[in-house]
């Protein structure tokens, strides 16, 4: 196992970027999740960080190794497929044996050592079947029997639960998780499921536009998000933001939001007078009749355990997750307040996060992962 | 063709399954399309096994008595001799003795049909063999790689198939001459090669495209070279293409006439070309010429018989998504 070093990395396809001089590491043993919609360049990452494509520019270190310009082959690395691209002429047995044939492992090993990870996924008893016939779980298993089988540096593995159902896939991001903690593999997992990101990763990358908007901890990310396009991206329903016009002292505890003043964390510099937006996560908002900051009801939506109300304001829709006993009349007037901590501000403008108190942890690890 | 699915609905005007009647008519069509189609070649079989009065009889005789003495003709020369001379030799060695010698004539030696339908075999399986290998590397470059101008480049490859064969024969002849390939079965062998590489790489870059590229990338990763991966994981999935691709170059190289009848002669001729000088051997002798024909058409019929699953989806491919 390694770590894996990701330096400035660039790739072009002609005139289109599609990774932009992404920057991060990997620490080994950890799970990293690439994470964002399609066409923001994560799997172009990760086929850099497996040698399926050559990088425009940038480098890539293996457990300190440079591998920028090697060959797959060469790298020690396995990779599971989104269609997990099982040989179908092989059976079980023989896809798992495959990457050890390659290096001339000895045949009593190889069957030694398919069988033991065979039993690790519990796909034992399924050895000797062609995989044509295998169940969207079993394929999956297969093709992370294959990966695991030759004990690689690290594991790369490109949306593996994206053809699963969606009652499977909860099952298998804990088995992928627990297979984690077994093993301790470093791995980069790119997915656009936001659910499975912050079930598994020990880190997330929120990639954009072949950009790396926000490289984290899932709780870093979800609570203090970089940029608004990380908290619009993450969360669902995703954050709250109330736009309004102002310009603020660094210190500044609260701001001026149409008639009422709303408490926030303390700015950690000052803001020119422009456009900003106030990101509220939906459950930091509570209802409050003496609340100055005055909106009427717009919307709801029953969860079972909680619903979701939107209300209407002056700076656009506030959507809050409120326990379910109460029910709401459309158009009812209502106060909201905020859980004043817990928000953010952001500079409409270029979208970018204004540091505050809340960001000091944050953008600490900001600065380390440089 | 594809076994019917039954549905619980069955409403007269379903869009999806079929009535019973345009059914009838679908399966009346193709059981006359198929006697149409196949009726010169039973035709061709009985002529050969009718004795040479029969063969020639008006009006056409359908029942009558198999006789062997087309395919004896076939492999064998004859000289006539007075019955005297017959009388006087030992017993007849072989049931075409005996049949030759009631037509006063006994077997001087064989005939050139066995070289030439060997001849048939090496140049149009050589050629297959050939044609396939190479067009399966170079589908699988255009596949998979970047080509410069592989637009035009396969256009051009296909372009070669548009000329009709008569047209290039002279200076083909010409050039064949000056390097001593004319009359040669390597000479034959690379012509059927060079017409059939166009033909190869159309289909099979169709079937390789059909592979995803995971595969290779999987076996790349796994730690295989790129040509590792071809051969491990890329041939295994093409062997349907290639199978079909084959029967298609074999077909064309076996049946090619033109070529054959202007580039050889002697020694490299083929059985197409030869199996029609037969007629002018001691009279007008169909059934010979049908007995060549006959086991002319085994090779191929086999072939095809054992590769017919290959074929029918090669036929479909494009159409039909597995």
């Amino acid at each position: 196992m390694a770590e894996i070093r990701v330096e400035h990395l660039r790739k072009a396809f002609g005139e289109f970027v599609a990774v932009q001089d992404s920057s991060f590491t990997v620490e080994d043993g950890e799970f990293l999740a690439l994470l964002g919609p399609s066409g923001c360049g994560k799997t172009t990452t990760l086929r850099m960080i497996a040698g399926l494509e050559l990088p425009t520019g940038g480098a890539i270190r293996l457990g300190g190794e440079d591998v920028t310009y090697k060959r797959a082959s060469e790298r020690d690395i396995a990779f599971v497929f989104q269609l997990f691209a099982l040989y179908p002429h092989m059976n079980v047995r023989k896809n798992i044996g495959f990457p050890l044939l390659a290096q001339g492992v000895p045949k009593a090993e190889i069957k030694a050592r398919v069988e033991e990870t065979a039993r690790l996924l519990q796909i034992d008893h399924i050895l000797d079947r062609p995989v044509s016939g295998l169940a969207g779980g079993d394929r999956q298993r297969v093709a992370l029997g294959r990966a695991i089988v030759r004990r690689p540096m690290c594991f790369l593995m490109d949306e593996p639960l994206g053809t699963l159902d969606a009652e499977f896939r909860e099952v298998m991001v804990r088995e992928l998780r627990e297979l984690h903690n077994r093993i301790h593999a470093t791995t980069v997992y790119v997915t656009h499921d936001q659910i499975e990101a912050m079930a598994m990763a020990d880190k997330i990358a929120v990639m954009n536009h072949g950009v790396i908007e926000q490289f984290g901890t899932p709780q870093e990310i979800y609570d203090r998000p970089a940029s608004m396009y990380v908290a619009d991206f993450i969360g669902s329903p995703p954050m709250n933001f109330i736009r309004f016009t102002a310009g603020l002292q660094k210190g500044a505890r609260a701001a001026r939001i149409g008639a009422a003043e709303v408490e926030m964390p303390e700015l950690r510099r000052d803001v020119a007078p422009g456009a900003l937006a106030l990101g509220v996560r939906p459950e930091h908002v509570r209802f409050s009749e003496s609340s100055p900051l005055r909106g009427a009801i717009y919307g709801s939506e029953y969860l079972g355990t909680n619903q979701i109300v939107t209300v209407e304001i002056e700076g656009g829709l506030v959507r809050a997750r409120l326990p379910a006993e109460h029910s709401y009349r459309i158009g009812e007037p209502v106060g909201l307040t905020f859980k004043s901590q817990r928000l953010s501000l952001f500079d409409a403008g270029s979208g970018r996060v204004i540091p505050s108190v809340l960001h000091e942890g944050a953008l600490r690890q900001e600065a380390r992962h440089g | 063709m594809s076994p019917a699915k039954t549905t619980t609905v069955n409403t007269a005007h379903s869009v999806v399954e079929p009535s019973a009647r345009s059914k009838r008519i679908a399966g009346t069509l193709v059981i006359v399309y198929a006697l149409v189609t196949m009726l010169p070649l039973a035709w061709i079989f009985l002529t050969s096994i009718k004795s040479p009065p029969d063969s020639i009889s008006y009006p056409p005789k359908i029942l009558f008595t198999p006789s062997i003495e087309g395919y004896c003709n076939l492999f064998t020369t004859r000289t006539r001799q007075t019955p005297e001379y017959i009388a006087s030799l030992p017993a007849p060695d072989g049931v075409c003795d005996a049949v030759t010698r009631q037509r006063n004539m006994v077997i001087a030696g064989p005939s050139n049909f066995l070289p030439r339908f060997t001849n048939s075999l090496i140049i149009a399986f050589g050629s297959t063999f050939l044609a396939v290998g190479l067009g399966t590397l170079a589908a699988y470059g255009f596949s998979r790689f970047k080509v410069p101008m592989a637009d035009d480049l396969l256009f051009f490859i296909l372009s070669t198939r548009m000329m009709p064969p008569i047209a290039v024969a002279i200076p083909i002849y010409l050039m064949y001459r000056q390097l001593g390939l004319s009359d040669t079965a390597l000479g034959m062998m690379l012509l059927y090669t060079a017409v059939n590489v166009s033909l190869a790489v159309w289909l099979l870059k169709g079937f390789i495209d059909e592979i995803p590229r995971e595969y290779e990338e999987a076996a790349m990763i796994d730690g295989y070279s790129r040509l590792q991966a071809f051969r491990k994981v890329v041939l295994p999935q093409a062997t349907t293409g290639i199978a079909a691709t084959a029967i298609f170059c074999l077909i064309f190289a076996w049946n090619e006439y033109a070529f054959a009848s202007l580039l050889t002669s002697g020694s490299a001729q083929t059985a197409p070309p030869f199996i029609p000088t037969i007629i002018g051997e001691g009279g007008q002798d169909w059934p010979a010429v049908a007995a060549g024909t006959t086991i002319f058409l085994v090779p191929i019929l086999v072939f095809t018989i054992l590769l017919r699953k290959q074929l029918l989806r090669g036929i479909t491919f494009g159409a039909v998504r597995k």
